[in-house]
């Protein structure tokens, strides 16, 4: 059972930002493969997002997957509503549904020049 | 886990989403050599999977909602030996 101590930091985590990752490290320096790849998709969109770093703190770490019903880290969260994991995220990214998503949302895109 | 043989944890893998989702495709890889050397990968590999799958029951759910069937399929696993799960759900 989660603690309502650990649902209420998460909810408020949550609620910080209009998009929210939990990952492993920060935006500027992921220390996971997958948690990466997910900042490199929203990234290249230009989309502004909060990270929260899991390995900072064990209840958040732990707790997310509880309250997300979630076995893994990265977690992406849209105006408070769970969208998935990395495969989800690059699979929606792939199809254009991300970028459909974010607009349904109200949620700023301005995707970015590839990099060569 | 005090004894782990070479493929012991895929074949759990494979026996239980075989058992549960009744899959008509399924494929379990173990990529533990490509995180060789990072945080949660073991000298004897066996930590990192990736599970291609289709099924019925999955076809019909939502993208989150069928990751979530996976995962529930291999929770004992998850919370084990598996330290990190690529799920693809192929649909035609």
């Amino acid at each position: 059972m989660l603690e309502d101590k650990i649902k209420e930091r998460i909810g408020h985590n949550i609620a910080s930002d209009d998009v929210v990752l939990f990952m492993k490290g920060t935006p500027v320096f992921p220390q996971c493969g997958f948690s990466a790849a997910v900042v490199g998709v929203l990234s290249h969109l230009g989309i502004k997002f909060s990270g929260v770093n899991v390995l900072d703190d064990d209840e958040i770490r732990e707790g997310i997957k509880a309250y997300s019903d979630w076995p893994t880290i990265p977690q992406l969260y849209v105006k408070g509503e769970f969208i998935g994991g990395c495969d989800i995220i690059r699979e929606m990214y792939e199809t254009g549904e991300l970028m459909e998503m974010l607009n349904t949302h109200g949620i700023d895109v301005n995707p970015q020049p590839m990099q060569a | 886990m005090s004894e782990m043989s070479e493929n012991s944890v895929k074949q759990a893998i494979e026996m239980r989403l075989q058992e549960i989702l009744n899959p008509d495709f399924l494929k379990v890889e173990d990529v533990s050599w490509q995180h060789a050397g990072h945080a949660g990968a073991r000298p004897g590999g066996q930590s990192h999977f990736e599970v291609t799958i289709a099924s019925n029951s999955l076809a019909k759910l939502s993208r989150v909602a069928a990751h979530r069937a996976v995962n529930q399929a291999l929770a004992e696993l998850l919370a084990g030996p598996i330290h990190a799960l690529q799920i693809t759900i192929k649909r035609d």
